[in-house]
């Protein structure tokens, strides 16, 4: 057998959590095969079971310190079945949304000012010394700043809706614990025009890039696949709730309008024995090619349209790109987000202007039920939460796919294609060359949060062995 | 603004990932004058305008494996390539805060010594709250003064 050599990345670099990448090579230098492992922590479905219903939604967030909102609302959504038959007021229902829309806008605009445009700014192969958040600081002052006060600006939001930014508690079975006052809604509306401006700048910093780079982003780790969201009833874009679509790569449909509850019916979850990840797939089409996208290229391909005007001109004006049929550019992902960060902040404009947030009927309560399921679509993609509940109020089973389990198997093709492309055959495996692989990655913004960040941990270790592990080379970053 | 500004930051569903909003919850029921307290679970870019305006800062979280029952060592700006931006050092958030907001306090890493990560659970080992007990001892009454926390650091 010829001589493999192994290249590992770990952890990946401006990524959330822990992952680690694996490459093979061969003697040649040929890439062999090229693997994401993403360290997942699956103790958590366990943990829940005993624990009284009513404490999912706080509970949920010890999951991860990176998305810890949308568990929250999609335990909570899952318990709303528990409790009132999955009935809430106004008040509440728009309450959610808009510590949702509110965790949406920051989650965006963090990914794309902080993680994303050193690579664009500066260059997927430049010195890594410049190229990170410090040097986008340097040298673009106005961009940085405008990252951090738009992250500020919806961390603000999910304070004033979920009570704190730690373990926040607005959300409860069956609705909210707290309206907005009118002296918080007042202190955002007065900085909201500010925020939509900025969120229609880097909606055009990603539109200009994708399109004046178009030539070499076009195959960058893309590749066809299906997708998959959930969408209002009538096709529109919601990030908050609706019914599960999916279509394939030419937008063909492959199940739409599938209730929640139903989702076990049209999707399945395979392990395999080198990851700790699930991977999920459309159970109709099977495991071979039943895998799909989640997050916001996939919701821009699979809605019929956004309900927000801005935002719906800036998705027309990307399915244009792809004569309307589905847009399978894994670079497309940053336009994608940012048409999405614009929406978001319209849909904060929308709710500041409703009264019903200064309500006061906040929860309801209906028939017991014993089992609830709670689907939203997180700024990763789509998060599944199922519990069942015995007649003590305790969980006795919790099943949660989180949007990064779903791009698990796209985030695998990526790194192998880009691995082939650009790293396949070269003399010398440089730093910007791996860089490339973690661009790929980046664009699909994993949440591998699962780990703890305790200082000490989180050294980036390159080592390249051969077919029986010897270490040929090691390098480490950080 | 002024004044001392403590962040204590983790995970405290982890174990003793909790260590450092612990330190914080404890500071904060102290009710120190002129000492701010803050508390989430990661470092984040949005930290940057709140350090800027304080003439000293300390960042305290979780270690995995200094000397017990705690480090301290002095920080200065600047850039790593192995952070991730929801997880920022903070030497990133004082380089940012520098950058960005103009300010430059004195700033100190507090890394209380930590052994339990690893599950989901909210309270500390036995050894870590041991730990946490003996770096608020230490913290406490350096606060007014905080460049006593170089030198005993």
């Amino acid at each position: 057998m010829a001589e493999l050599k192994r290249i590992s990345i770990e952890p990946v670099t401006r990524v959330e959590g822990h992952g680690k990448v694996t490459i093979l090579l061969d003697e040649r230098n040929k890439v062999h095969e090229a693997r994401l492992h993403i360290v997942e922590f699956r103790g958590f479905e366990r943990f829940i079971q005993g624990r009284p219903f009513w404490e999912a939604p706080v509970a949920v967030q010890r999951l991860c310190g990176i998305c810890p909102v949308s568990h929250h609302l999609a335990a909570a959504k899952a318990m709303d079945w528990i409790v009132s038959g999955n009935r809430l007021t106004p008040t509440a229902e728009k309450m959610r949304r808009l510590m949702h829309y509110g965790q949406t806008f920051q989650s965006h605009a963090l990914h794309f000012f902080h993680l994303v445009s050193p690579d664009l700014l500066f260059g997927f192969d430049a010195d890594p010394a410049i190229r990170n958040v410090i040097g986008v600081a340097r040298k673009y002052p106005d961009l940085a700043v405008q990252g951090v006060m738009m992250r500020k600006y919806g961390q603000e939001i999910i304070k004033a809706t979920a009570g704190k930014k730690i373990h926040g508690t607005g959300a409860i079975p069956g609705g909210v614990n707290k309206n907005l006052s009118v002296q918080e809604r007042d202190a955002f509306l007065k900085d909201l025009e500010q925020q939509l401006a900025w969120a229609r700048g880097a909606l055009k910093i990603a539109k200009d890039y994708t399109s004046e780079h178009l030539a070499t982003l076009a195959d960058f780790g893309s590749f066809d696949s299906n997708h998959l969201s959930i969408v209002r009833e009538d096709g529109c874009m919601d990030l908050y709730d609706g019914k599960l679509r999916a279509i394939d790569k030419d937008g063909n449909t492959l199940f739409d309008m599938v209730d929640n509850a139903r989702y076990h019916e049209v999707i399945a979850e395979e392990v395999r024995p080198w990851s700790y990840m699930k991977f999920p797939f459309i159970r109709a089409i099977g495991p071979a090619n039943g895998w799909y996208r989640v997050g916001p290229l996939a919701r821009i391909n699979t809605c019929t349209f956004i309900d927000t005007p801005e935002a719906e001109a800036a998705r027309r004006e990307f399915m244009a790109l792809t004569g309307g049929k589905p847009n399978n550019i894994t670079m497309a992902y940053h336009w994608a987000r940012m048409i999405e960060l614009l929406h978001s902040g319209e849909k904060i404009r929308d709710l500041l202007h409703d009264p019903d947030l200064q309500g006061t009927d906040l929860v309801v309560r209906g028939p017991r039920q014993g089992e609830g399921v709670g689907i939203i679509e997180a700024p990763r993609g789509t998060l599944f939460h199922h519990y069942r509940v015995n007649e003590n109020d305790q969980i006795t089973m919790c099943n949660l796919i989180v949007s990064t389990t779903s791009n698990n198997e796209p985030m695998n093709r990526a790194v192998k294609k880009v691995a082939m492309d650009h790293i396949s055959g070269k003399p010398e495996i440089t730093e910007g060359l791996l860089n490339h692989v973690e661009v790929a990655i980046r664009a699909y913004d994993p949440c591998l949060s699962c780990a703890t960040h305790a200082m000490g941990r989180m050294p980036l270790v390159v080592t390249l062995r051969d077919a029986e592990g010897r270490v040929l080379a090691e390098r480490s970053r950080g | 603004m002024g004044g001392v500004l403590v962040i204590g930051y983790g995970n405290p569903g982890r174990q003793d990932d909790g260590l450092g909003p612990a330190l914080a919850a404890a500071l904060e029921e102290l009710g120190l004058e002129g000492v701010t307290v803050d508390s989430d679970y990661q470092l984040t870019v949005e930290d940057a305008a709140l350090v800027a305006r304080h003439d000293a800062v300390v960042f305290a979280d979780a270690h995995v494996s200094c000397t017990a029952p705690f480090e301290v060592r002095r920080l200065h700006p600047g850039a790593t390539d192995s952070f991730s931006t929801h997880h920022v050092s903070p030497e990133a958030v004082l380089a940012l805060a520098r950058e960005l907001f103009g300010g430059e306090p004195r700033a100190f890493a507090l890394g209380i010594r930590g052994y339990e990560f690893d599950g989901f659970g909210e309270v500390l080992s036995e050894a870590a709250q041991a730990n946490l007990e003996r770096a608020l001892e230490f913290l406490v009454p350096r606060l007014h003064n905080p460049v006593t926390l170089e030198e005993e650091g």
